[in-house]
């Protein structure tokens, strides 16, 4: 009937095993047998089985109680069927209360037990099909890693996918932890640099003089302690691609440097004279207002058009909460999975609680917490309590700077059209007041648009 | 050359066992022969279910099995079980050489009703093709006309059909002809 699932019989009666599993192959099942729950532990950990029929009194060793629950920890969907021939209601209901799905008492009716075995079985189809749908779906909303069904994101994955031959430079600005890198890495992955090098680079992590040598490569003696010639990152990335992360940060000289690549697409070693070119696409990262750093004098004009030829931004998590039910799932599933946990699903009110969340850190925050809870979670569903720590993060990103209520709207009211772009009527869907309203707050706050 | 043996165990009843090894002949394909008579060991017999243990018996004929049998169908007059079961109308080595089944439930009388042979063997000659199928290697199949369909209960045994169905029938088919070979390659 179904050759796909796997059953295991525990039980200390060798025969009660072997004439059990003879009579569920005949039904098409592949059927392991062991003689004890210590044997029955063994197997499971090399095989998962979508049944177990599990003796409760077995002599020797641990009894069917304590080897569900032993199960259960390895596979915390394992259905479990306890068999007995000392049928008590104590014991049914202590089996139960553990996690059977099942008690039976042996011997059985076999129309009972081939049609409580069918019906395990569908809902076990049942749960695969769901399995495979919603990874098609997670599958729908991936690209390159990047998971979303937000509609500007979406707008971005199709800008990325036509931007990502061409030879142009691309600004993406966004808050930390958005994905900046991961869309860099998808713009270089899919187009026809892919079997080139892909070299980031965070600026903000060295120093100037470090910074320098380390994009441009330094000549032997150049300066104290470069005792050999070094290649900078830009020759490495020769025919690739170079993430210029954190840009923003660089100082008034290595913009200039940068402009020359740019302009020029050759630069020196440090302590060079030997001028060397490359072909390097290039792509600059920030979670500052360059425009506003341009503004401020903090950052060269001409620079930043030359990097602002195509610009990406990327929305914030909480402006993309559709994306955290996804994003939770899939970071559930591969760290559950790498730290050999069995947690396996997430509780309503524990994902309510994640998308009210308002996540400064982004999606990067939002891995880490779901790593957190799962690392501390001793059941297999994470629940409200395993994101406690993130209410103490709330209360302190709460804290208010000293401000007259009015200061208060027009600070809301300035956070929210920058959220929504100037969009007036989603501004005053998000501040909970009519359109007119808000025009006429505008007005009064003085609020330029 | 294939050999099928009809093993009487704990003497059933001749009528039946004539019926059978002419009914089987033509599907099988096979010689048809008789095996000398078994008892089925005491050890066997559960005396708190006043059954007897079909895998204990089926260890048993291992022990006597024609070495020149390609299949041993064994067929018993006495109630079968196995322990998480309250009965089996029979068993078989899936893909194996032997299968067992009996006759206590196939009779009307145990159900209190008037004897019937006619019905009796009707249904005796279907558990006889449904356990030998599991010896060509076929699981249960879902088509309840097929002959391979799964019965638990009597009123299943006689609404299944008596024929293979068309995916059963060809399994069988190349089971048996895989048989075959292997026997012609080891000779």
């Amino acid at each position: 009937m179904n050759t796909q699932w796997n059953i295991l019989v525990v039980d200390d009666e060798e025969i009660t095993c072997e004439s059990m599993a003879a009579w569920l192959r005949e039904d098409g099942y592949s059927v392991d047998t062991a003689s004890s729950g210590q044997e029955g532990l063994e197997k499971t950990r090399l095989k998962e089985y979508a049944i177990y029929f599990i003796d409760l009194k077995m002599p020797k060793g641990i009894d069917g109680i304590e080897t569900m629950m032993e199960v259960k920890k390895i596979y915390a969907d394992a259905s479990v069927v306890i068999i007995t021939a000392y049928a008590t209601v104590d014991t049914a209901i202590s089996a139960m209360k553990e996690g059977a799905l099942e008690y039976i008492v042996k011997p059985c009716n076999p129309q009972e037990i081939s049609m409580l075995v069918s019906r395990i079985i569908k809902v076990k189809n049942l749960e695969r099909e769901n399995t495979i749908l919603r990874q098609k779906l997670l599958g729908q909303y991936t690209f390159n890693d990047i998971i979303s069904k937000n509609a500007k994101m979406l707008e971005i994955f199709s800008l990325v996918k036509e931007i990502s031959s061409l030879r142009s430079t691309v600004l993406i600005q966004g808050e930390s932890g958005t994905g900046k890198e991961l869309i860099a890495r998808a713009i270089h992955f899919s187009g026809d640099r892919v079997d080139k090098p892909f070299i980031a680079v965070s600026c903000a992590a060295l120093a100037e003089t470090l910074l320098e040598s380390e994009l441009f490569g330094h000549e032997k003696g150049a300066f104290t302690g470069a005792v050999n010639q070094k290649q900078g990152k830009f020759e490495i990335a020769d025919g690739g691609t170079i993430l210029l992360d954190e840009i923003g940060d660089i100082s008034p000289k290595l913009q200039l440097d940068l402009l020359r690549i740019l302009q020029e697409k050759s630069f020196y070693r440090v302590g060079g004279s030997e001028e060397i070119k490359v072909d390097v696409r290039v792509i600059a990262a920030t979670h500052v207002d360059l425009m506003e750093a341009v503004k401020q004098g903090k950052f060269r004009e001409d620079l930043f058009y030359r990097l602002n030829v195509i610009n990406i931004h990327i929305p914030a998590l909480r402006d993309r909460i559709e994306d955290i039910p996804l994003l939770t799932k899939s970071f559930l599933e591969r760290i559950s999975h790498e730290l050999g946990k069995s947690v396996s699903d997430i509780s309503e009110g524990a994902l309510k609680k994640l998308m009210e969340h308002q996540w400064p850190g982004n999606v990067r925050e939002l891995e880490n917490a779901i790593e957190r809870a799962i690392v501390t979670c001793k059941e297999y569903v994470l629940s409200e309590n395993d994101f406690q720590f993130l209410n103490r993060k709330e209360e302190k990103s709460w804290t208010i700077p000293p401000m007259t209520l009015k200061e208060m709207e027009r600070e809301a009211i300035i956070a929210t059209l920058k959220r929504t772009e100037g969009n007036v009527k989603e501004a005053a869907f998000q501040l909970g007041i009519d359109r007119s309203t808000l025009y006429d707050k505008i007005k009064y706050y003085n609020i330029p648009r | 050359m294939s050999r099928l043996y009809i093993l009487p165990v704990n003497s059933p009843e001749e009528n039946v066992l004539l019926e059978l090894e002419q009914k089987l002949q033509p599907i099988i394909g096979w010689e048809i022969r008789r095996a000398a008579s078994m008892s089925i060991p005491p050890s066997a017999f559960n005396a708190v279910r006043n059954q007897y243990e079909a895998l204990h018996i089926m260890r048993e004929i291992v022990d006597v099995i024609q070495i020149d049998a390609t299949r041993i169908l064994a067929i018993t007059e006495e109630d079968l079980s196995i322990p998480m079961l309250t009965f089996v109308f029979g068993q078989a080595q899936l893909g194996g050489r032997i299968a067992l089944m009996s006759l206590a439930r196939l009779r009307p009388e145990f159900y209190g009703m008037a004897a019937k042979k006619e019905l009796c063997l009707h249904r005796a000659f279907k558990e006889a093709l449904h356990e030998l199928g599991h010896t060509f290697g076929l699981k249960h199949c879902p088509k309840q006309s097929c002959i391979m369909a799964i019965a638990n209960t009597i009123q299943q045994v006689d609404e299944k059909g008596i024929d293979f169905c068309g995916g059963c029938s060809t399994l069988f088919r190349d089971a048996r002809q895989q048989i075959e070979s292997l026997e012609k390659e080891s000779v």
